[in-house]
């Protein structure tokens, strides 16, 4: 049997065991694979399968793209003058434990209900963990490449374009996984209450709209799929020859 | 040293020759853990353009924290160090630090470190040097390698080839061969004794090996520890290449051996 072959086979086998029971006890609280998958069946057939991956994507992308684009610079410029880090530092720690779905009476206030509000909780969730890891990545880069830096000349805006930011790269690319994943997550949470699309709007809109569990567990079936694809996608960015560096036992 | 071909003329270039770089009453004290502690007691030195001189000592001396002072990288306590009778206030596209092989930015490949301080120049001018300190350092062929994918040896080549690319006057040298085994160390210093008489340019070379700064050396510092003095300063007169085993080569390297024992009680 072949090595990749092996978690294919245990995930059927699970669904088996899965549609077995519920075959026991039909009268339980949760459909079974069959069911979930005509409840996708379902989805597609009134084109809202293709319709609500896309609205929860569109919204993390952006969320997590404005967090991306404002996090490196502000994390590189307060990682490399201490002082900013010891100003913004106390407000940082404050923030870090506020759950982004804390925000969301604020953002709904902020920016009613819809796409911006759904974008602003997913900026919101991955912006601070983004900056405190390329604040701590610049912490980490030795010496040694700022000073050689340094001594070919270079500024500070010049220095950070071309020795800090590359040296952190492959710390900021396990960050980026770990916030993406942090967007997936908020995203379901925020289209729950502030939107009416997306794949957490489907799950609370079944339940509300006829308790169409087979949707529901329908929309949560979808959310692994895509959140795996996603994580699968950032990833293959790592394996960049340029980034081999990050991963040799000797540098 | 068998590699270098062009025997030059003893030359013992004395402070009264054009001084390039002057150390004058140079202290460093640190702090630690509340109590002052001096490493550099006033150092003076001055070195010629052109010079080759290693700064020798034991681990702990201070003789790399002298380095890093006339880099530009630390600013000592007291005392002024001057380079072209300009005083050093920081690190400087024209002397450049060459750090063991540490110092390669491992995101760049061979060609793309080797470039690094050459990024206003024009592309064309740029890939012409480049690919001159690729020769010069005998790396044809690794242009495209990612410096993870080198041999100790080989990155110490490519930081050498960043510094000489910018055109230097001044090349700082800290240790730059004590994390290579014996024979590529060997195989090194020849290659630095050649770029040195092709290039010329004014060497300082910090080391704890005794052999390797009496085969380099015009002028050999030997320094004391805690703290950091000049306890004497030896020219070596003999000329490139040196033969190892003739006893005034012995007999200047046991002289120094002694005064290495005498300052440290060996």
């Amino acid at each position: 049997m072949s090595v990749r072959l092996r978690p294919a086979i245990f995930l059927v086998l699970l669904l088996v065991l899965w549609q077995a029971a519920v075959w026991r006890h039909p009268h339980q609280l949760l459909p079974g694979p069959w069911k979930t998958a005509g409840g996708i069946a379902d989805l597609v057939h009134h084109g809202l399968l293709v319709k609500y991956v896309v609205a929860s994507l569109f919204r993390v992308t952006w969320g997590f793209f404005l967090a991306v684009v404002l996090a490196i610079p502000l994390g590189l410029a307060i990682g490399w003058y201490r002082r900013a880090e010891m100003a913004f530092n106390p407000i940082l720690q404050i923030l870090r434990p506020i759950s982004p779905l804390a925000w969301i009476p604020i953002a709904i206030l902020w920016f009613g209900v819809g796409d911006l509000a759904a974008v602003f909780l997913i900026f919101i969730g991955c912006f601070l963990p983004l900056l405190l890891a390329v604040i701590n990545a610049v912490h980490g880069v030795p010496a040694v490449y700022l000073n050689a830096g340094r001594n070919f000349g270079l500024g500070p805006i010049a220095l950070m374009r071309r020795v800090l930011y590359p040296a952190i790269v492959p710390r900021l690319m396990t960050a980026l996984r770990i916030t993406l994943g942090v967007a997936w997550l908020v995203v379901v949470a925020a289209e729950m209450i502030a939107v009416n699309s997306g794949l957490g709007f489907l799950i609370v809109d079944a339940r509300n709209a006829g308790n169409r569990y087979d949707l529901v567990v329908a929309g949560m079936v979808l959310i692994g799929v895509v959140g795996l694809l996603l994580d699968a996608g950032i990833r293959s960015l790592e394996k960049a020859k340029a980034l081999g560096w990050a991963y040799a036992e000797d540098h | 040293m068998a590699t270098t071909k062009v025997a030059l003329e003893p030359n013992t270039p004395t402070a009264a020759l054009s001084a390039k770089l002057r150390v004058n009453k140079v202290n460093m004290t640190f702090n630690r853990d509340g109590q002052r502690l001096s490493v550099l007691d006033n150092i003076d030195l001055e070195v010629a353009d052109g010079e080759f001189v290693c700064i020798l000592g034991p681990s702990g001396c201070g003789k790399s924290t002298l380095l890093s002072a006339i880099a530009g990288f630390l600013t000592p306590t007291s005392g002024q160090i001057t380079i072209d009778g300009e005083a050093v206030r920081g690190p400087d596209p024209r002397r450049i630090f060459v750090f063991q092989e540490r110092g390669v930015f491992p995101w760049l490949t061979v060609a793309g470190n080797i470039g690094f301080g050459l990024a206003k120049l024009k592309r064309a001018e740029r890939t012409e040097r480049v690919q001159r300190y690729i020769q010069m350092v005998g790396l044809e062929g690794f242009e495209k390698s990612y410096p993870h994918e080198l041999s100790g040896g080989m990155k110490q080549r490519v930081e050498v080839a960043r510094a000489l690319a910018v055109n230097p006057d001044i090349l700082f040298l800290d240790e730059p061969f004590g994390a290579l085994d014996s024979i590529t160390r060997m195989v090194m210093r020849g290659e630095l004794l050649r770029i040195w008489e092709a290039e010329r340019k004014t060497i300082l070379f910090v080391t704890h090996d005794i052999d390797e700064a009496v085969q380099l050396a015009d002028r050999v510092v030997v320094m004391s520890a805690r703290p950091g003095r000049i306890q004497q300063i030896v020219p070596i007169d003999i000329a490139h290449p040196r033969d190892i085993s003739s006893p005034h080569y012995l007999e200047l390297r046991d002289g120094i051996l002694n005064q290495i024992g005498l300052a440290h009680h060996l």
